[in-house]
């Protein structure tokens, strides 16, 4: 399709604006004006709402296809949830109001909002207490991982090290680096977990923090996870929980009673608030009693009187790390999905996702490569080994999957599987949904041995065909130039 | 019902062909000792209930108050069509556009985005967005550090407060030398950049317009500073690019901001949309997704994440940054907003501006006692001396239905007597005329 800045004719406007009704005409002084002005569209209102409706239509989402992506909890989004975050009584409040004098009354229901997340999520999580100011997943280890280094520093000495295994999300030693800490890796052992053995090699003073994700991106529940906490307290070190897969444990487990000292959860996937093609997320972190002092100010108090106001009172906190208090509306939207489910539905949301995720592995697996085929949590991974044999990839089967209107599960994620292909398929999709997916599934394992150029042909339904992302980044194009630059 | 589809009798087929005879075989791994030792939550209520409950929450937040209140974050019209084309669901329920195949509507989005953010900035390039102004400023800083292999940032004191304290708490576990330099009449002081200006520093950071809400022309202190092989970061405000000289015509390396005020609302603190745009040379530096144009086998035009090699899900630790996101959906607001109001709307909307705030501005000159402080010019937002702690005023004009701007007292020491107010262009000149009137009461009380 062509851009919106080809559509224009000049001097076309798609907006009125309000007329000058002040008396007076001052001018803005030349000295720092810009000279050349800048190429935006020329284009009417109607050019603009066909062109972005027409580019809605070319995307997969959760509300026209299957998105079983793994690792992404790609679920349902209720409707209401975002007619309570348009609310004029929360889009128009100005974060800056609370930190007026006595303007904390302004902005007691957004205050209240905070709090009562906070509160729901500490009982679903067993931790003492959240901070809802990190923006996204990533944003939250961050804030972990200075959460950490700030404890040992508290305790007379920063420590050098945090420990991951190697199935973890790439941004776990990305977000550890970035806090100042050398990474160790952990290998996978036989049953899919960390390999303990090695863990306890590298397990000395030196370490921070061991961060974790459970069930893993392997979808497996690791029962010796007590183990691996007593382990890494014995020395000193903090347990971090990367709350990506909390959906298959919602009400079944809590990461603050099975020995995690922090945790980030994402409210995008296990609170359903939508993805939004990549973000806005919510990252809130949580920390037990002994770290509450570090979590990020300023944070929200409820007064005795029953009112709420920010608290800066903590000299040990971390300091800032986001403007204001989190991706409100985000946060509004997590809080009014939690209220609707209560303690049953959110029980039952993860029973479903579990449920759903093993129905399809023990479909699959006959067809395909199970690494780990014991009983899964809300996800699985398969390898597409088998295939490859026959030349055809993960890629190969993502790419015949978006043919038939499926989007494809993650793949080449996570590292320690060849041809890794992780399946997410949430609560809230049917079973006939389900079976629909497997029988495509089994289709593509049919053709990947009778037919294989089919699949590589694949996909060949869309706008446009497998895109050559070699000269994308060899011949960078990534902006329009007018014709006449 | 949680938006759960199955029925009873799915259930135990399911749980026929899974080979277990109740979803409790399902969590086995999850031993006695791992379950809960509480979970103690409310039972659910029904759509109709919560909408009640959350509009009676809503109604506590004071949302009738005429905004004056800026300081970074501006209460500017939003047109109806960026609410009803970024509410397709086609887009909010999507993800992260990694096949691009089944993407190429968010693809093309975000290419449209980077060039309107690199239109507006007057840079060659501008990545996919990153959480808000203050973290893109943070990261502008470390990509400085990346090319420069130094260590030390000069700062601007008139950059936002908030953004230069959010920078310390992220570098604090790093070696990083920060100097911040002093706001002369309103600009940044030459003399003190200069001084402090060594073949050590890795960038000067810079905001235009600055917290205080004047303009300036930085040509100077890019020259200086690239003559030390430092770069120059600018935090810049969107709206008023649309007549303010922009980043890329002074020479800047790094652009950054915070988007909201392109189509997104206040919202109580987000979510918004940090942008960041840089020189061509720098863009495999610069951290966060970009969006590429490229073709596939049969020459047709298709658009790809590309870059990918920086990114944390290929480089792990040595990532340009732990990023895994960017605020897609905002970007496509800000987009929308920009295509709507266009190259003569984004100029005209920023006369509007500065002509609204020159207004009031000279509607203050008439309250005895009040000063509004004009050593350099601004473009909506600008510095005003009251007769008294602004504190007090402004929980007395809350009262009277106006939030009268930003204390400066909570940020610089000395200044408890100055506020800051912004004039954007919904407010009217009856508003305006009424809100000189409140505070000229205010004043006399």
């Amino acid at each position: 399709m062509r851009l919106i800045f080809e559509k224009g004719a000049f001097g076309r406007r798609g907006f009125k604006i309000p007329k000058k009704d002040v008396p007076i005409d001052a001018k803005f002084p030349q000295k720092y004006k810009r000279v050349k002005e800048p190429d935006l569209p020329q284009v009417s209102e109607l050019d603009v709402v066909r062109h972005y409706t027409n580019l809605s239509r070319m995307n997969f989402s959760v509300d026209t296809n299957f998105y079983p992506l793994g690792s992404c909890t790609m679920k349902y989004n209720p409707k209401f949830t975002e007619k309570i975050a348009a609310l004029p009584g929360f889009t128009d409040v100005h974060p800056l109001l609370p930190q007026l004098g006595g303007g904390g009354i302004l902005t007691q229901g957004s205050l209240e909002v905070i709090y009562k997340t906070e509160e729901f999520l500490s009982e679903i999580t067993g931790m003492s207490g959240f901070t809802m100011q990190p923006l996204a997943g990533a944003h939250g280890e961050l804030t972990g991982a200075m959460i950490i280094a700030s404890f040992h520093k508290f305790n007379g000495n920063r420590r050098k090290y945090i420990i991951v295994p190697d199935s973890s999300h790439g941004t776990n030693p990305a977000s550890a680096a970035i806090a100042g800490y050398e990474v160790i890796v952990i290998p996978t052992d036989e049953n899919g977990c960390m390999d303990i053995d090695k863990f306890k090699e590298k397990l000395t003073q030196d370490v921070a923090g061991v961060m974790l994700t459970c069930p893993n991106t392997l979808g497996l529940f690791n029962s010796s996870i007590k183990e691996i906490a007593d382990l890494a307290h014995s020395v000193g070190a903090l347990m971090y929980y990367d709350g990506a897969n909390l959906n298959a444990i919602i009400g079944k487990s809590r990461p603050g009673d099975i020995g995690f000292d922090i945790v980030h959860l994402n409210l995008h996937k296990t609170f359903s608030t939508p993805h939004g093609g990549g973000g806005p997320g919510s990252g809130p972190v949580g920390v037990n009693e002994e770290l509450l002092k570090f979590l990020p100010i300023p944070r929200i108090a409820k007064r005795v009187d029953g009112t709420f106001a920010l608290d800066y009172s903590y000299k040990d906190s971390i300091g800032y790390i986001a403007p204001f208090y989190g991706n409100f509306s985000v946060i509004l939207k997590a809080y009014a999905y939690m209220v609707y489910l209560g303690k049953s539905g959110l029980i039952d949301v993860a029973e479903k996702a579990v449920l759903n995720a093993n129905y399809c592995r023990v479909l699959l697996k006959k067809y395909f490569e199970v690494p780990y085929g014991r009983i899964c949590m809300h996800e699985f991974v398969l390898s597409a080994s088998k295939q490859k044999e026959n030349g055809v990839s993960a890629l190969d089967i993502a790419k015949y999957l978006i043919d038939n209107g499926v989007h494809p599960p993650t793949i080449y994620f996570p590292l320690s599987v060849v041809e890794a292909m992780m399946i997410e398929p949430t609560e809230t999709e049917s079973k006939k949904t389900l079976d629909n997916f497997v029988e495509l599934m089994i289709e593509a394992a049919k053709l990947a041995q009778d037919s294989p150029s089919t699949l590589h042909d694949a996909p060949k339904n869309m706008p446009v065909g497998r895109l050559d992302e070699t000269k994308a980044a060899r011949d960078l194009n990534l902006r329009w130039h007018s014709k006449k630059e | 019902m949680s938006f759960i589809p199955h029925t009873d009798i799915e259930v135990k087929q399911m749980l026929k062909t899974i080979g277990v005879s109740s979803i409790d075989d399902l969590f086995v791994d999850i031993k006695e000792d791992l379950k809960p030792k509480s979970f103690n939550l409310p039972e659910g209520k029904s759509e109709f209930e919560v909408i009640e409950n959350l509009k009676k929450l809503s109604s506590k937040n004071a949302t009738h108050l005429i905004n004056f209140l800026g300081a970074g974050f501006y209460d500017h019209y939003i047109p109806a069509a960026v609410d009803a084309l970024s509410s397709r669901s086609e887009f909010y329920t999507a993800y992260t556009p990694y096949q691009p195949e089944c993407s190429q509507g968010w693809l093309q989005a975000i290419y449209e985005y980077q060039t309107a953010i690199s239109e507006l900035t007057g840079l060659d390039v501008s990545n996919a967005s990153l959480y808000d102004g203050g973290t893109a400023l943070y990261e502008a800083c470390m990509m400085a550090i990346r090319i420069t292999g130094r260590n030390k940032i000069v700062m601007d004191s008139g950059v936002n407060m908030t953004y230069r304290t959010i920078l310390y708490t992220y570098t604090s576990n790093l070696n990083i030398e920060f100097v911040e330099t002093s706001v002369v009449h309103g600009q940044s002081s030459r003399e003190e950049i200069y001084k402090y200006l060594d073949d050590k520093t890795a960038a000067v950071i810079l905001q235009n317009p600055n917290f205080f809400g004047a303009v300036d022309d930085h040509s100077d202190v890019v020259k200086k500073a690239h003559s030390f092989g430092a770069l120059v970061i600018e935090s810049v405000y969107p709206i008023a690019l649309g007549i303010l000289k922009t980043p890329g015509e002074i020479g800047c390396d790094i652009a950054t901001g915070e988007g909201q005020s392109l189509g997104l609302p206040l919202s109580f603190g987000g979510p918004y949309l940090g942008f960041m745009a840089t020189k061509k040379e720098y863009v495999r530096k610069m951290p966060g997704r970009i969006v590429g144009q490229t073709q596939d086998k049969d020459g047709r035009i298709g658009y790809v994440l590309t870059l990918q090699a920086r990114e944390q899900h290929i480089r792990r630790e040595k990532a340009t940054s732990n990023i895994c996101s960017n605020e897609a959906l905002c970007a496509l607001r800000a987009v929308i907003y920009l295509s709507l109001l266009g190259k003569d709307g984004l100029r005209d909307v920023a006369q509007l501006n500065y002509q609204k705030a020159e207004f009031t501005k000279n509607v203050f000159d008439d309250i005895p006692g009040v000063e509004v402080k004009r050593s350099s010019p601004t473009f909506n937002e600008f510095t005003v001396l009251l007769p008294r702690n602004a504190d007090q005023v402004v929980s007395k004009m809350a009262a009277k239905g106006y939030a009268l701007g930003f204390p400066l007292g909570r940020f610089y020491p000395g200044m408890d007597n100055y506020i800051l107010v912004a004039v954007t262009e919904k407010r009217t000149k009856e508003e305006i005329v009424k809100f000189k009137e409140s505070l000229e009461a205010v004043l006399c009380d």
